[in-house]
């Protein structure tokens, strides 16, 4: 027969999974998110100006700068250029518009297998769905509030 | 020395948005999607509240180039749209705000998908 | 014949034998320490395919094949064959064998599958059912990942516990007689789960299937971990290795000398980027088939325990906040009868 005699309780096998789960080294990934994320930024801001001289007005310039950032993303990742960046970068190419749209075009590329409705189509936004949905209904919330307080004022 | 600073500061705000997004990911174990969601709805209730604007006009590419930048473009676009249109605009406004954006990634990411072909990691 | 032990061993009475096995790997595996020992390695993971799931049915082919063809057998000398991967509805196994008629078996028990497969043509090959059964197993990082995880394009950060699928296929042949190595007994093992909920860590979601396996194991078969040369599990990697022994010291079995890990075996876990380990059905299955059973034809290692262990989760399970479940079996591997 068996005996469970040293079977750990889940809370304890979870503090002795703990113990033994080396953690990340956040004195290495941080820095580099930072790092690796503010270049982006400034890459966003040398468009912007390079586009205000262009003659676009701030808010054009500003869709033109995102435009651009989202090509030059989907560009890298059909490079396979993109998720080795980000095996270092981690949040720093993930927080950008950048990384929003390395979640779009990468199961574009992926499930392409799967055919181009069902699978390019139907999966383009298995990730970047979720973003969209709750920023959706964020600003419709913000509108709805914003609307009333406006009457009121 | 005026171009520097506004680099700087680019780089600075950015770059901390970017690490406080790295913290989540190392200790609260928050998956990718989900920090990229908490971004935006973030975006849009700082934009909602006013915080998001001063930050934008301090740091530029900064502030907008995060997702929390695009959902500040929501917010933005929504009351743009609700001023122009009554309460109809809190149904446009998002969109029409986030559309370059949303746009881009579809095109290209269509683009993109046809051209390469799916590879392996090393 | 095969005798029930207990509730969970059978003793293999006619010590049925291995005469035969193979292992395919993929570039990165080909890398690894163990490089030399894959009979065939692809450098191109889509093995001239134009989907990585057919590249993962191919690979279960070939590997089927090229232990026939160790073996001097025909595909029509076989009795039956016991196989399954990890995709959905293991299409890796039934598409990858559909033209070799053989009376086939699919089973899932996800990276457990090696020990699975080879438990059942042994007690078929013991008990006179077959003159060759053979077991095959196989993983694809590519099918894996945009099975479980993203896209492979998709940029995300790996957690230092998470593993990395290999892409490697192994098989076996058994025979009812032979000249070993032999597979001595079994142990089914149950299935455990300790409450863990996180998918990179799938170490530790195995480890107290493996701890139960090997302690029954041991028990039912009056042994001690000194009585063999190794005591191998599948692919716990480095969080699940260190657990696994902590389980056992704690029980008071020291397994510490006699054991080691396909997932650490396989890659080198620095130099290769691999995080805690590898894993998938292919790593035990490669580890087996390529390197530690030619070793014990060789005479280089006469008593193993070879215990694939398994994370039984699925993504629905996962999404729904459920624990992993694991399951372990236990082999008793000898180059004595």
């Amino acid at each position: 027969m068996t005996q469970n005699s040293g079977q750990p309780s889940p809370q304890e096998y979870s503090k002795m999974t703990e113990k033994y789960s080396k953690n990340t080294k956040s004195y290495k990934t941080i820095p580099k998110a930072f790092l690796i994320g503010g270049l982006i930024c400034v890459i966003g801001q040398v468009l912007l100006n390079l586009y205000a001289m262009a003659g676009f007005d701030e808010e054009s310039a500003g869709m033109m700068t995102s435009i651009t950032l989202v090509f030059c993303a989907a560009l890298l990742t059909g490079l396979k250029v993109y998720d080795n960046i980000a095996k270092h970068a981690g949040a720093g190419t993930l927080v950008p518009i950048t990384g929003f749209a390395n979640s779009v075009v990468s199961p574009a590329l992926e499930f392409k297998a799967e055919g181009f409705v069902l699978g390019l189509g139907a999966k383009m936004f298995i990730i970047a769905g979720p973003v969209i949905v709750y920023g959706i209904v964020a600003s419709v919330v913000y509108g709805v509030i914003y609307y009333f307080i406006g009457l009121f004022l | 020395m005026d171009m520097i600073w506004e680099y700087l500061k680019a780089f600075l705000v950015g770059g901390l948005f970017c690490a406080i997004g790295q913290v989540l990911i190392d200790y609260t174990k928050l998956t990718p999607a989900r920090i990229l969601v908490s971004y935006v709805v973030a975006g849009v209730i700082l934009g909602g509240i006013g915080v998001y604007k001063p930050l934008v006009d301090f740091a530029g590419a900064g502030a907008t180039v995060p997702l929390t930048g695009f959902g500040y473009l929501l917010s933005k676009g929504v009351a743009t749209a609700v001023d122009q249109h009554g309460l109809l605009g809190a149904m446009t406004g998002g969109f029409t705000a986030a559309a370059a954006g949303i746009t881009a990634a579809i095109l290209f990411g269509l683009l993109v998908a046809l051209i390469f072909k799916p590879g392996d990691k090393s | 014949m095969s005798k029930k032990l207990s509730a969970n061993t059978i003793d293999l009475l006619n010590r049925p034998t291995i005469v035969q096995s193979a292992a395919v790997g993929g570039k990165k595996e080909g890398e690894g320490p163990l490089g030399s020992y894959f009979d065939i390695i692809n450098e191109d993971s889509l093995f001239g395919e134009d989907t990585w799931e057919k590249a993962e049915s191919t690979m279960q082919k070939t590997v089927v094949n090229k232990a026939l063809e160790k073996a001097n057998l025909k595909s029509t000398d076989m009795d039956f064959i016991f196989a399954g991967d990890l995709l959905n509805q293991c299409i890796g196994s039934s598409y990858g064998l559909r033209d070799l008629d053989i009376p086939f078996i699919g089973l899932y028990g996800a990276c457990s599958t090696m020990a699975e497969s080879l438990t059942m043509a042994s007690i078929f090959a013991d008990n006179g059912l077959a003159n060759y059964a053979m077991a095959v197993t196989s993983s694809h990082f590519c099918t894996a990942e945009r099975q479980f995880r993203f896209p492979l394009e998709y940029g995300g950060q790996r957690t230092p516990t998470a593993q990395w699928t290999a892409t490697a296929s192994g098989a076996a042949i058994v025979a009812p007689n032979g000249d070993g190595p032999f597979v001595k007994s079994v142990t089914i093992g149950k299935i455990r789960d300790f409450g863990i909920t996180d998918v990179n860590n799938m170490g530790a979601a195995m480890a107290p299937a493996a701890y139960y396996t090997i302690k029954t194991h041991l028990e039912d078969t009056a042994t001690q971990p000194s009585d063999y040369d190794l005591i191998l599990t599948g692919d716990l990697g480095q969080v699940g290795t260190d657990l696994l022994i902590d389980l056992l010291m704690r029980d008071n079995i020291d397994i510490s000398k006699q054991h080691n890990d396909c997932g650490l075996l396989l890659y080198d876990l620095e130099k290769q980027d691999v995080h805690a380990g590898g894993s998938g059905c292919g790593c035990s299955a490669s580890t087996l088939c390529g390197y530690i059973l030619p070793k014990m034809r060789q005479g280089k290692l006469n008593n193993i325990l070879f215990i694939a262990t398994g994370a039984l989760m699925s993504t629905t399970s996962v999404q729904q906040n459920q624990s992993i479940p694991g399951i372990a079996h236990c082999l008793n591997i000898s180059t004595q009868r």
